[in-house]
């Protein structure tokens, strides 16, 4: 075990699958010379060469596209988008591409190329810089979606994208770059997508948390151990696309009630999704209706004030696990 | 006038061309037959372009291209049948039915595919060229994209990334003088658009593309300035469409009196007439090449006929790189039953049976009710009379109406 930073993490993890397979390479704004908008790709350069880290013009679109062409043509991009927010501008090589090739093409065509976007707010920097799109690419069928929230998670997770056949986005939230966390080493600790993590055992209610929200809710629920005696159990479903739908389930029909937390909007949102899929598949089992807690119905504002009360944090989280007991404490 | 190549090589390209140009026929008339589906765009004038392009290329060479690319397919080596079925959305279409005439494909030819997004291909064409070039190897991707694309984002996207990057990619844009219904002097400030990538440092050139020598020449340059040097270029082909931009066209941009003259200038047609006339072939061979394609083209259809619907079962295949995928991949909400995911052979019966009461609207006969979205409402109204191959089948999904297409040339052969 080391102790590395969510974004130390996240780079040993392509240096060492660019050590493993020569087909390896990463390319983005901005991630060779200046080491990462974030210091994600920081020294991968002096390793291995600008053929292998290349920096790109400000195209998302094309640098995407041009992912697309390479993974096709027999090589493993790492696209870097400097953030969700700007991925906007490559939603048609995403969606129409690299997602839809593999099946329009009947298999002709594998596209095994990794988008990695960091996103989430909170850092005050208004509408156009602060999104979540965990929800609009779990919508995409042919796209895999990760959502890492620990550095363990975030190595072993890029480690499995980069040696999928299949486009994967892998989000990450800028909130977590600096978080520590205890890191298994070895060149083949991958973690396979479609298995979720049980954070936290407990009996009374399980709280699913996506990315960042997974610390939030684990924080409420030693809140509502504390200070109220609700034993919750917490599930980072680590991915979302596949969902690991049965460890959700399985704890749902021992606690008998849901909480989804995410910082993403709610219409259409991975809570929506969720909460219809524990209720098709676990109605019976449910004491109470699923609850959900998202970020804010808005545009991320600016003001420090209302950009925190645009956010999930635990007592929101608390709150609408104490819902879902109302009447049974 | 650039010189004939030899007799075996005439013999090629004049084959190529008329193949293409006869499947393109008989794609048209399996449309109006209701057998092809959704949109259809034609590149009936456009073969010389086509052939010329592909008859320079190596084996090992990508193509790339839009949505009209059946004759690209065919050019680079995909059987007709095979093109022809994918326009029937059957399993032995070159993407099993899942693509149609839009989103040809044929991995074994590099044919790289026809696109649907205009502009779409341009990226990937760089990444095709990325790779290639990564891996040391000698192939040139040829990217093919029409007039109007040249004015897409990706268009300046690309040509920079490839001058940048000195990417072993040949650019041609099939100018076929239209966007859809807007007029290249209507949709681009400049209209020589060989110069459009001059400022990304990606040299231009223009080529006649009626005339398959000229363009034999002009691609060959280019495909040796991406494989020597990792210089991309691009070549402006100037050409024409005889049909309308798809099937749904009623071509009310342009006079009849300019589609008459393009025709003047058929690439088919002049090149058998030199071809004779300068003794490389006799009419004979002209004949034959003609008499091929027809046989061809006619073995397409039956083969396209009387291959298999696309078992429903294969719903989700390839929708992922995964043996058997399992588990919460994709989810079927079709049924209210509950449900392991995105396997039709896991289903239960009845969710099965809403999977066939689903298929089974494909059977029922387009007796107008389900118009051509393209030509839904008032459009549908003013357009009727001029609508180049608009679909009116009977009940017994027989072709009662073809009479009233206007704009399908004759057989050409």
């Amino acid at each position: 075990m080391a102790e590395l930073r969510m974004r130390e993490a996240l780079r040993d993890a392509m240096a060492e699958e660019m050590r493993r397979d020569e087909g390896v390479f990463v390319m983005g704004e901005d991630v060779a010379v200046f080491q990462g908008a974030f210091k994600v790709t920081e020294g991968l350069i002096d390793e291995f060469g600008e053929r292998r880290v290349r920096d790109t013009p400000i195209s998302e679109n094309t640098i995407v596209g041009t992912g697309v062409g390479a993974a096709m043509g027999g090589l493993r991009p790492v696209v870097e988008l400097m953030t969700v927010n700007f991925s906007l501008l490559a939603l048609d090589q995403i969606v129409n591409h690299a997602a839809a090739i593999p099946y329009m093409f009947n298999g002709q065509a594998r596209v095994p190329m990794v988008i990695r976007m960091p996103g989430g707010g909170g850092h005050q920097l208004g509408p156009t810089h602060s999104h979540s799109f965990e929800a609009l690419y779990l919508q995409v069928p042919g796209l895999l979606v990760a959502c890492p929230s620990t550095p363990a998670d975030g190595k072993a997770l890029l480690k499995a994208a980069i040696r999928d056949d299949n486009p994967v986005i892998f989000i990450e939230h800028e909130s977590l770059y600096g978080v520590k966390g205890e890191v298994p080493e070895g060149e083949d600790e991958v973690l396979r997508f479609g298995e979720a993590a049980v954070r936290r055992e407990g009996g009374d209610v399980t709280i699913v948390g996506v990315l960042k929200m997974a610390q939030v809710a684990e924080q409420a629920a030693a809140k509502l151990s504390e200070e109220h005696g609700v034993e919750a159990e917490v599930i980072d479903p680590r991915t979302l696309r596949p969902l690991d739908l049965d460890t959700i389930l399985e704890s749902v029909r021992k606690t008998n009630r849901a909480v989804i937390v995410e910082e993403g909007w709610p219409h259409g949102g991975i809570g929506a999704n969720m909460a219809t899929l524990i209720t098709e598949q676990a109605f019976d089992d449910l004491d109470a209706p699923v609850q959900r807690v998202t970020g804010a119905d808005v545009h991320m504002p600016y003001s420090k004030r209302l950009e925190q009360a645009a956010i999930p944090h635990e007592e929101h989280v608390v709150s609408a696990a104490l819902a879902t007991l109302e009447g049974s404490l | 006038m650039a010189d004939l190549p030899d007799a075996a090589a005439c013999y090629e390209l004049l084959a190529r061309m008329a193949l293409i140009r006869r499947f393109e026929e008989e794609a048209g008339r399996q449309y109006q037959r209701a057998k092809a589906g959704g949109f259809l765009h034609l590149a009936i004038g456009e073969e010389a372009t086509i052939v010329g392009t592909t008859s320079v290329m190596r084996d090992e060479d990508f193509l790339i291209g839009t949505y009209r690319t059946h004759g690209h397919a065919i050019a680079r080596g995909t059987e007709p049948k095979r093109v022809m079925a994918e326009l029937f959305g059957r399993v032995d279409g070159t993407s099993g039915g899942r693509g149609g005439s839009m989103h040809i494909f044929d991995r074994e030819k590099r044919f790289m595919g026809g696109y649907g997004i205009v502009g779409g291909n341009l990226p990937i064409a760089a990444g095709l060229g990325l790779a290639s070039q990564y891996k040391g190897e000698d192939a040139v991707t040829v990217c093919m994209f029409g007039d109007g694309a040249s004015n897409t984002g990706n268009f300046g996207e690309t040509m920079n990334l490839a001058a940048l990057w000195k990417l072993p990619v040949f650019f041609l844009v099939e100018n076929n003088l239209y966007g859809m219904g807007t007029s290249v002097e209507r949709h681009s400030a400049q209209t020589d658009l060989s110069k459009k990538a001059e400022g990304y440092g990606i040299p231009g050139a223009r080529a006649d593309g009626m005339d398959v020598v000229a363009v034999r020449e002009a691609v060959a340059e280019g495909i040796r300035a991406a494989r020597e040097e990792d210089r991309p270029t691009l070549l402006e082909v100037v050409t024409y469409r005889y049909r309308g931009h798809s099937a749904a066209d009623p071509e009310v941009y342009r006079e009849r009196e300019e589609v008459e003259e393009w025709r003047e200038k058929d690439p088919i047609e002049n090149f058998a007439r030199r071809c004779v006339e300068a003794g490389v072939l006799g009419e004979r061979e002209v004949r034959q090449a003609r008499d091929a394609a027809e046989e061809t083209v006619v073995a397409a259809v039956e083969f396209a006929e009387n291959s298999p619907e696309p078992p429903l079962d294969t719903m989700y295949e390839n929708l992922y790189a995964l043996d058997d995928p399992g588990g919460w991949y994709a989810v079927d909400e079709r049924s209210p039953e509950p449900h392991r995911g995105e396997r039709e052979d896991r289903m239960p019966d009845s969710a099965r049976e809403l999977a066939e009461a689903g298929a089974a609207y494909a059977e029922q006969p387009d007796d107008g009710q389900r118009p051509n979205p393209a030509l839904q409402g008032d459009a549908q109204d003013g357009a009727e009379s001029r609508v180049s191959a608009e679909r009116e089948v009977g009940d017994e999904g027989e072709d009662v109406g073809s009479e009233r297409a206007i704009n399908t040339e004759e057989d050409e052969g």
